[in-house]
């Protein structure tokens, strides 16, 4: 329903359920698509999978369970019981109960009727059947054939292709998250080739930044972040993990081996330290060090917490409900939550307390390089070792002359030479041994000199490694023990202790009675019978490239989410992901090979009346780009971007004291010198309890939780943002330099160059006039205001171009306005 | 269609049914009015953008398109009507996180002055699960108050001394003795009391009632939270963003944090070397710019935009008059004390919740910590009293004066209790107290609270509650029924479910509470 719609029916609110009625109801019900969400809403709370809640031991999710207490009668609604409860008007017989604040509306009891006149035939839930790939037509784009024949349906028409600019700017969006050159935008708009189009989206997927915009989603999606979360919400090393996400993207890894990774990549039969980066998966989970904390309850929260990972992140399904009890809505079982976290009781993991430093994550160059150090210090010590008899009959000397005399001596030599030799401890004996060596002896220094110097370097090298919190398998032995919780309750202890087992719902994987590890589950994650992974998979890269997914709620695909309006499409592209063999990059060139996607963004007025949300792909979606993008997006026009991919986390500019309420132990935030401070957002530190504020303000999500789909909000907030965080005043100045610098001389060939840099496209008259009188009043101003001048040119940490002299520093000051202006405007930061 | 998605412009659960403001007996016509005066801006949404308040106005814009009826079922109004005639408008809620210690401030136990360093006895204990903190303990030696209490008001009231000032309203307080709560560490216990559940991810409770209630002002936030400083650092909890977050409601509901000092709003001030008249003509620059984008195109995200700079403008301005103090008479100095001048101070930020409280901001949250008295308990607990008794008090009797008491409600408290046993050495001047979730002192005021009122009971240990038990949910249904709402109806669809502030387990309004 549209939005305009929706506002126009303020005034007849009271009215509602008169109204319910006049909506359309389809001629012939489709029980998955119209009937089945009445009765998850109102009815499969008490009458539905939930065997401990069950009223009247009626359940209406199965149709010969509600046949054998007839519930309706097939065929003749007036005399079905369920439409006689819905109808009723007495307080003791309406269903739903007056107390379960549910209520049906007209229309959903003419559904209803229509649906018992009709059969009241059910349907298995869409999405846990097999995917069925429609029989196309050769030739087609598949996409624009199954949309096509959706829109028929629906009486409506595609739109026509948007133009070239408009076209560089999504896909460079879509796969790369940065806006196009100006270069970029012609030689595209100059390009008449008729394989054009294909090339460029060749040269893009083909480009590393297209693994940064994967990962963005999917870092979302596996709540990835630079600390704990709780309490002293702490730093942990997993950065190599991101850096493992854009890797596997760009080396376009399949997405069936990339799963594999994550949940049993330390399992491997061929696991190495880039199979076990990816297992930091199991790793990405909330911890606590606080004091007192009960480590059961904490053990139970990550029990949860990788039931829930799965759960959204794969199979697209809400587990959380299970915690507590059989899920209402959709078939999953209590008895499944603790099955499914039975299978990571394995993964070595604290749960309370530090988190441990990590594997050291080296290249096959820092392996030999290691192994070459460690050779030194052999040598060196060999040498050493051919002279030990001499240095220690030096020492005995030494300290038989210096008599206690401890001159120089740290204070732990020092104690112990005061004491006979025979009563020291081993500790002391070589902490006297070790100061001798190396700053007393004269014997043998030049070995003992290259000694210290080899370990020296072989630390100084083995420091400056990288290390990744990744899974590590407990042995047998050790491993914990999952029950199932009696309502979740982490203090009762009553709950039978469970055996790793894939969700009873869903096709079983074969185990010949073995009992399955994380290395099964992750295979079956990703088998040919699972229904879900694949689905929830590219339901998730449809809303990336086209803004709705089909299935309107990609972390739901149950019984509370929706039916997808086009479902063969969900089907064929389902079934063309795992046919390719799980090929991301194939279902991405797809989609952006579409016409579909190609189309403009705007609607006619009557489509936006008919399709305000966009659900049947008649046109574009056009939305505001994810937070990271919106800063990238500043840095690119302002000439600051970082190019550089990968790496630790970075701390840009941040209001001071913003991490004043942080404890155990109280935090600074040590802004970013130099490059640093440009890199793109993806690679922005994510504290979870004080995340970035800018990031925080466009959506960014705080990643406690897994996220399949962020919000995208418009608040004020963002404006102070774009107005006024130093980032984007720098990335102002920056693009105002470039203008000054690159744009020909004339105001006019300059706002055309400001305008390319930013919106890719001239300005039209009327906002060449608005921004040339903006332009002239902070011109008059600043000209008269030098101290102003000098205040706003030394935002930022770039440099000012030195060598202006008076007049080019107010005009500098002035069109870093414009370029203020021109960053915050909607087009800037909205993909169309 | 889905007929919980699009079909419905209420809430599936609340398919039209309740009835209006209008239709409800013994509702003020002042408050009818309110209503009716809420329609009439909805209706003007429809035709154009008109200011409304800042969470009103981004419920009707803030989202996209797709997310517009996901979020709230009406857009530009609030997701529920109350339920019953409202007593309370706006809340400011003290919030002593660490939680003080029962036995020094509201729950008086004379019996325990005999017991000095006797063992708790076992039967009280009652298996009762213990932190990492003391759970290693041989003794658990009884630990009198080491403070006085005496009576105060009418109500003949026993307070701590530690409370002079706060002592001199008691009339006014209604002190409960009797909460409980489930979890027995700061950060599971902070969140459910903040939000209902002790994980992450749920809507604190001014979320709830910005989302179930909207804004009752044009150019402040709706839900206000402000941290305070300590006057010592011992103990100090850690405090995070997720306490007043928005959980799955839209941001807009989230609370804007008020910062002490120069930048009171993140990205508030204009940067540096532009002036006033420069943020205008630059605003309207965007503005202008957006509105021919908007000629081209049409979306109406691009007029939401628009909207959001002007009230990022209106908020420029009306942030800066909020923290200028100057103009307050010297009355307010000597009711408040010398450190209200003195910002981000609890007594800074009661003085501010007061002024918030006049400009209709619905829900202000005050953070003050640092009362985790593990240890060093008497020496640090009144150095906390000493900084926040005299504001506390200050605040109360500002509201009364100012007539805002009656329909603000004011909450006091930590997040759970403490234990009657020493954590560490007991010494006669000296002891420690562990973290107690089974019971715990909070008081309220104002706002339809009955005043003067004690509610519920505990041992002569206050170990465990013997009289009218209140849980967490239950104080979070009351506080939602003095804002017209009734918890079991205030909700919103996330994961399939009907999410609540407090949840699916049994919760009730506790009516002895009411005025």
């Amino acid at each position: 329903m549209s939005r305009r719609f929706v506002i126009l029916l303020l005034p007849l609110l009271s009215f509602w359920p008169a109204f319910g009625a006049d909506v359309h109801i389809p001629a012939q019900i489709e029980f998955n698509r119209d009937v089945r969400p009445i009765l998850s809403d109102n009815c499969f709370s008490c009458h539905g999978p939930d065997a401990a809640h069950r009223k009247a031991k009626l359940r209406l999710d199965v149709r010969e369970a509600a046949l054998a207490k007839e519930a309706f009668l097939p065929g003749k609604p007036a005399e079905s019981e369920l439409i006689a409860r819905i109808r009723s008007s007495d307080e003791d017989e309406i269903m739903p109960p007056p107390d379960s604040h549910k209520k049906l509306s007209a229309r959903d009891k003419a559904v209803l009727a229509r649906w018992i006149a009709q059969g009241a035939e059910y349907q298995n839930h869409w999405a846990y059947e097999p995917p069925v790939k429609a029989l196309l037509p050769a030739g087609a784009n598949p996409i624009d054939a199954l949309i096509a024949r959706r829109l028929t349906e629906v009486g409506m028409k595609p739109s026509p292709e948007a133009d070239r600019r408009t076209l560089i700017r999504r896909l460079r969006s879509d796969l790369h998250g940065l806006p196009p050159t100006p270069a970029e935008v012609a030689a595209f708009e100059n390009d008449r080739a008729p394989d054009a189009y294909t090339r460029l989206v060749e040269r893009l997927l083909a480009s590393p930044h297209y693994g940064e915009r994967m990962a963005l989603g999917w870092l979302d999606l596996v709540r990835f972040a630079d600390t704990i979360g709780y309490h002293s919400d702490n730093p942990r090393n997993v950065w190599p993990y991101r850096d493992w996400v854009i890797a596997s993207f760009n080396a376009n890894k399949r997405f069936d081996r990339f799963t594999l990774e994550q949940i049993a990549g330390d399992l491997l039969p061929d696991a190495s330290v880039e199979t076990r980066v990816g297992s930091a998966f199991n790793r990405l989970l909330l911890s606590t060090e606080e004091g007192g904390a009960q480590p059961k309850d904490y053990e139970a929260r990550m029990v949860a917490d990788r039931v829930r990972a799965i759960g959204t992140a794969w199979l697209g399904q809400t587990t959380g409900c299970a915690q507590c009890h059989d899920h209402k809505f959709d078939p999953i079982t209590q008895r499944d939550f603790y099955a499914l976290g039975a299978f990571f009781t394995d993964v070595k993991e604290a749960s309370v307390g530090r988190r441990e430093e990590g594997m050291l994550v080296t290249t096959p160059e820092q392996d030999a390089r290691l192994a070459q150090l460690d050779a030194a210090v052999t040598a060196a010590r060999r040498a050493v070792a051919d002279r030990g008899g001499e240095i220690d009959v030096a020492q005995t000397e030494w300290e038989t002359e210096s008599g206690g005399a401890t001159q120089g001596a740290p204070r732990d030599v020092a104690t112990a030479l005061k004491k006979e030799k025979a009563t020291r401890t081993a500790k002391e004996k070589s902490a006297v041994r070790d100061h001798f060596r190396t700053q007393v002896s004269t014997v043998a220094r030049a070995e003992l000199d290259a000694l210290a110097a080899a370990e020296r370097t072989r630390k100084e090298f083995a420091d400056s490694l990288l290390h990744c919190l990744v899974t590590e398998a407990l042995p047998a032995s050790q491993r914990r023990t999952v029950r199932l919780l009696p309502r979740g309750n982490w203090m009762d202890e009553s709950g039978e202790v469970m055996k790793p087992a894939v969700p009873g719902y869903l096709p079983q994987p074969r185990l010949d009675g073995r009992e399955p590890t994380r290395l099964d589950l992750a295979r079956w994650l990703v088998s040919r019978e699972n229904p879900l992974t694949a689905r929830a998979f590219v339901n998730r890269l449809w809303k990336q490239f086209f803004g709705t997914a089909l299935s309107r709620v990609p972390s739901d695909l149950g019984a509370q989410g929706e039916t997808p309006l086009n479902g063969p499409l969900l089907d064929w592209l389902t079934c063309e992901f795992m046919d390719r063999g799980w090929d991301v990059k194939h279902v991405v060139r797809t989609m952006v090979a579409s016409a579909t996607y190609r189309q403009i963004s705007l609607a006619p007025p009557a489509q936006l009346a008919a399709d305000a949300d966009n659900r049947e792909f008649a046109r574009q979606g056009r939305f505001r780009v994810e937070a990271e993008l919106v800063r990238d997006a500043a840095l690119a026009a302002g000439g600051l971007l970082s190019p550089h991919i990968g790496g630790p986390s970075v701390k840009p500019y941040q209001p001071a004291r913003y991490w004043e309420m942080l404890n155990f132990p109280a935090r600074d935030y040590a802004t970013e010198q130099g490059e640093a401070q440009y890199r793109r957002g993806l690679y922005v530190w994510w504290q979870r309890s004080f995340l970035h504020p800018s990031l925080l303000a466009f959506d960014a999500p705080n990643r406690e939780e897994c996220v399949a789909e962020r919000n995208r909000s418009n608040l004020p907030q963002q404006a102070l943002v774009l107005l006024n965080d130093p980032t984007y005043v720098e990335a102002a100045r920056g693009l105002a330099t470039r203008i000054l610098a690159e744009g020909a001389g004339t105001t006019e060939a300059r706002l055309t160059f400001a305008w390319s840099r930013a919106l890719q496209r001239a300005p039209r008259a009327a906002e060449a006039r608005i921004a040339t009188a903006l332009l002239d009043a902070h011109l008059r101003a600043y000209r008269a205001d030098v101290p102003a001048v000098d205040a706003l040119l030394a935002t930022g940490d770039s440099p000012v171009p030195v060598g202006l002299d008076r007049e080019a520093r107010a005009e500098l000051a002035a069109w870093t306005h414009v370029a203020r202006v021109l960053l915050n405007l909607h087009e800037f930061i909205t993909r169309d | 269609m889905n007929p919980h998605s699009s079909d419905h412009p209420l809430c599936s659960d609340h398919g039209g049914e309740h009835p209006t403001v209008l239709d409800l007996p013994h509702v003020p016509l002042g408050l009818k009015r309110e209503w009716l005066d809420l329609e009439t801006r909805r209706h003007f949404l429809g035709q154009g953008v008109k200011a409304l308040g800042w969470a009103g106005l981004a419920t009707l814009l803030g989202r996209s398109a797709p997310n517009l009826l996901a979020n709230s079922p009406i857009p530009g109004a609030p997701a529920f009507l109350p339920h019953y005639a409202p007593k309370a408008k706006r809340a400011i809620y003290l919030f002593m996180a660490g939680s003080p210690s029962q036995f020094e401030t509201w729950d008086y136990k004379p019996a325990l002055a005999d017991l000095f360093d006797k063992d708790l006895p076992e039967s009280v204990r009652g298996g009762q699960t213990l932190t990492g903190m003391t759970a290693s303990q041989t003794r658990f030696p009884i630990a009198p108050s080491i403070y006085k209490f005496a009576r105060h008001g009418k109500a003949g009231r026993f307070i701590s001394e530690l409370f002079p000032y706060t002592a001199k309203v008691s009339d006014e307080l209604c002190v409960i003795k009797s909460l409980h709560t489930d979890a027995i560490n700061h950060e599971p216990a902070i969140l459910q009391l903040t939000t209902g559940n002790m994980f992450p991810g749920r809507p604190s409770i001014g979320s709830w009632l910005s989302y179930g209630l909207g804004a009752m002002n044009e150019e402040l936030p709706t839900f206000v939270v402000m941290t305070s400083k300590m006057p010592h650092r011992t103990n100090v909890q850690a405090l995070s963003n997720r306490l007043w977050s928005s959980g799955f409601l839209s941001p807009e509901h989230a609370a804007v944090a008020l910062r002490s000092g120069s930048d009171p709003v993140l990205y508030l001030n204009n940067p540096k070397g532009v002036e006033s008249d420069v943020r205008r003509a630059m605003i309207d620059g965007v503005n202008d710019l957006n509105r021919q984008l908007f000629e081209r195109v049409g979306d109406p995200e691009i007029n939401a935009r628009i909207s959001q700079y002007e009230m990022a403008f209106r908020m420029q301005t009306s942030v800066p008059e909020l923290t200028d103090f100057s103009n307050e008479p010297q009355s307010t100095w000597d009711l408040y004390g010398p450190k209200a001048k003195e910002p981000g101070t609890f007594a800074y930020n009661c003085l501010m919740a007061r002024r918030l409280a006049e400009r209709g901001v619905r829900f202000t949250q005050i953070f003050l910590r640092s009362w985790d008295q593990h240890s060093n308990l008497p020496k640090n607990i009144k150095l906390m009293a000493e900084d926040s008794d005299q504001p506390t008090y200050a605040l109360v009797t500002d509201l009364k004066r100012r007539g805002l008491l009656d329909d603000t409600v004011v909450i006091w408290g930590g997040e759970f209790g403490r234990t009657v046993y020493s954590q560490g050495t007991l010494t006669p001047t000296n002891y420690g107290r562990d973290h107690h979730p089974r019971c715990f002192s909070m008081w309220m005021a104002g706002g339809g609270v009955k005043p003067g009122m004690s509610y519920g009971e505990t041992d002569d240990f206050s170990y465990n509650i013997v009289k009218d038990p209140m849980h967490i949910r239950d104080l979070h249904a009351t506080i939602l029924h003095l804002f017209g709402l009734d918890h079991s109806k205030l909700s919103f669809k996330f994961q399939g479910l009907d999410q609540k502030l407090t949840g699916v387990l049994p919760s009730k309004v506790i009516n002895d509470l009411l005025a």
